[in-house]
């Protein structure tokens, strides 16, 4: 019996969300007593592919296919499925990344298992089978109870953490039979945003809004940001005047983050803001009017004028960097 | 060109989100609207309909309460509408209901929102994309459709990706796609006499359910830092928060 854990790479390379995700399949795999088994599909190195032992895979399915480098939903979908079937699977465990909202929902489809997506823990208990997610742009929680015999999980990146230990998978190539109407969505160009920092990835987040005044004001939020390593993100009158980009646009409309710290700078609170940032681990408010309905969500809050806080807030970063180094 | 456009229904944006006994979504007092990603892809539609010629169906599995919701999308401008007639509580049951209604008509674009804002899963698209056998993009930001092929861009971690697929095919819709419409007096007035069907539910395959519910724990208050003492603030994200 075995759980499987789809392992996305991006260019061969595996990021936290993977061994989050890996993590996760092994405390399930525990539960159910199971082992895992990781697919992974492309180019990625023997010694990375033997490493997601350290999370806690036993067997690694490898998939080499030139014409697999960027993501084709059906085909990977397919390979997942016939992976889950070889391995007797009771579980697929699939982060909550772009890649594995377009495949979570085929893969249950193909293997009638029920799906829960998005969830923010490991299964609660395992018989029956409930697993909690958010709900309700994150206003609610609930446990998902999964009837059918195999269970698929979309797990949210950021929300289950990596267990490393020792060990080393065992790798084996895989062939799974696809066929060309697996091939319906033809990848033409790949387009990456520029910025240091991927915002849907990044650990810490600082974000501004129109409290700034301008887009000529940016300056400080760049350089707070470049001190911490973390990603600029903006609410949505920002974007649509134009003085940031609209794939920095948080909120209900926007992109949805949940790094351990976002940092809100001159941004009133609304609601439809929160909805995209509510699962943020820790969130610190600069707002310079003390009723400003973020602080009500804030952890920490400074009452003050951005243009004179966060000057202050890089210096003092800058000091505590280099009294840590 | 045929469209078929998935609409649910979802408590507005700035509604109080309450449970009655930790077992059920508390409707009462709620304002519902059609879920902001299908108005968009609802919009983007239209755009191509009026461009290219066809029809707009809209779709929605719900009981009769989203009949309000229905005849919005029909004032917006689509031509007919379906409702299954079905309490939409699992995706998988949701997607098998679009796609037996699909498969009565040949379709040749198939579109959804994002997610949906009550549920959250972003998943019917794909389901109901893998129930056809169709190609699906997720997360599209924009959508041409030139003879039987379209250039779609979706979202991607890191960027966007530019793809080529031929019709039909499955979309779910971001914003960007199109800016929503609002329903003028003529729609509204048309969209009284437009044909909406009724139809039974297929059969009742669910494979999960929601059998608890809870608000999120209230945050402790906000610990307010002097500002000009601003190393505090670092000072707490380090050693209280440990986070940096
Ligand atoms: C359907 C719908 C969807 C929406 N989706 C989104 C979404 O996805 N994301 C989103 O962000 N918004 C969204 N909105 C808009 C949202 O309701 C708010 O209007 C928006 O978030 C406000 O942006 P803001 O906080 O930057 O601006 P404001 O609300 O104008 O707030 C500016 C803040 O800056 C503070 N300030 C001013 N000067 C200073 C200073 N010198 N120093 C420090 N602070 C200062 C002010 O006190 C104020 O709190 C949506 C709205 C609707 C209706
Ligand atoms: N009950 C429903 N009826 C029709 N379409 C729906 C329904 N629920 C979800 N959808 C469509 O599927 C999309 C994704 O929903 P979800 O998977 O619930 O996040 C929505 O944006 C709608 O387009």
């Amino acid at each position: 019996m075995s759980v499987i854990v789809f392992a996305e790479n991006w260019s061969g390379k595996f990021k936290k969300s993977t061994f989050e995700a890996v993590s996760y399949g092994a405390e399930t795999a525990k539960m159910l007593g199971a082992s895992v088994t990781a697919v992974v599909i492309g180019n990625v190195s023997d010694e990375d592919l033997k490493s997601l032992g350290k999370y806690g895979a036993t067997k690694v399915l490898s998939v080499k296919n030139d014409k697999l480098n960027e993501l084709v939903p059906q085909a990977y979908a397919g390979i997942i499925a016939q992976a889950a079937q070889k391995e007797g699977a009771k579980a697929v465990i699939i982060s909550y990344t772009y890649s594995g909202k377009a495949l979570a929902g085929r893969v249950a489809v193909k293997l009638k298992a029920g799906l829960v997506a998005g969830a923010t823990a490991l299964p609660k208990s395992v018989s029956p089978f409930t697993v909690r997610k958010k709900c309700f742009s994150g206003k609610g929680l609930t446990d998902v109870a999964v009837h059918s015999d195999i269970k698929t999980i979309a797990i949210t990146p950021n929300s289950y953490q990596v267990n490393a230990g020792s060990g080393e998978a065992s790798v084996e190539s895989f062939s799974p039979s696809l066929t060309d109407a697996d091939f319906g969505t033809i990848t033409k160009e790949v387009k990456k945003t520029s910025g240091k920092v991927v915002l849907t990835e990044a650990e810490i987040v600082v974000s501004a809004g129109r409290g700034l005044k301008g887009s000529e004001n940016w300056g400080m939020v760049e350089e707070l940001a470049e001190q911490l390593g973390a990603a600029t993100a903006c609410s949505k009158p920002v974007a649509d005047v134009g003085w940031r980009p609209h794939h920095e646009h948080v909120g209900q409309t926007g992109i949805t983050i949940g790094p351990n710290l976002y940092i809100a700078i001159g941004i009133s609170g609304a609601i439809q803001h929160l909805a995209g940032v509510s699962s943020s681990k820790v969130i610190v408010v600069i707002n310079s009017d003390k009723e400003a309905p973020f602080f009500k969500a804030a952890d920490y809050g400074i009452v003050g004028d951005a243009f004179e806080v966060v000057p202050r807030l890089i210096e003092a970063v800058k000091k505590f960097k280099a009294s840590h180094n | 060109m045929k469209f078929l456009v998935c609409i649910s229904n979802v408590p507005d944006t700035t509604s109080r989100i309450t449970f009655t006994d930790n077992k059920a979504f508390n409707a009462s007092g709620v304002q519902f609207i059609i879920n902001p990603y299908d108005e968009i892809a609802l919009t983007r539609a239209l755009e191509l309909k009026e461009a290219l010629g066809g029809t707009v169906t809209v779709i929605n599995v719900g009981g009769a309460t989203t009949e309000p919701n229905i005849r919005k999308a029909l004032a917006i401008g689509a031509d007919d509408a379906i409702r299954v007639n079905a309490e939409p509580t699992d995706a998988y049951f949701v997607a098998t209901q679009i796609a037996e209604a699909a498969k009565k008509n040949s379709y040749d674009v198939i579109l959804t929102g994002r997610e949906s804002i009550d549920y959250n899963g972003a998943q019917v698209a794909p389901m109901l994309a893998e129930l056809l056998g169709l190609p699906c993009v997720t997360v599209a930001t924009k959508l041409d459709i030139a003879g039987s092929e379209a250039t779609v861009e979706r979202e991607i971690d890191g960027g966007k990706e530019v793809l080529s697929v031929k019709t039909p095919f499955v979309l779910s819709a971001q914003k960007g796609m199109a800016e929503p419409r609002i329903p003028n007096m003529r729609g509204i007035m048309s969209a009284r006499t437009k044909p909406l069907q009724v139809m039974e539910p297929a059969g009742d395959a669910r494979l999960t359910e929601s059998v608890y519910y809870e608000q999120p724990p209230a945050k402790q208050a906000v610990k307010l830092i002097d500002p000009n003492n601003v190393e505090e603030l670092v000072n707490l994200l380090h050693n209280e928060a440990k986070i940096i």
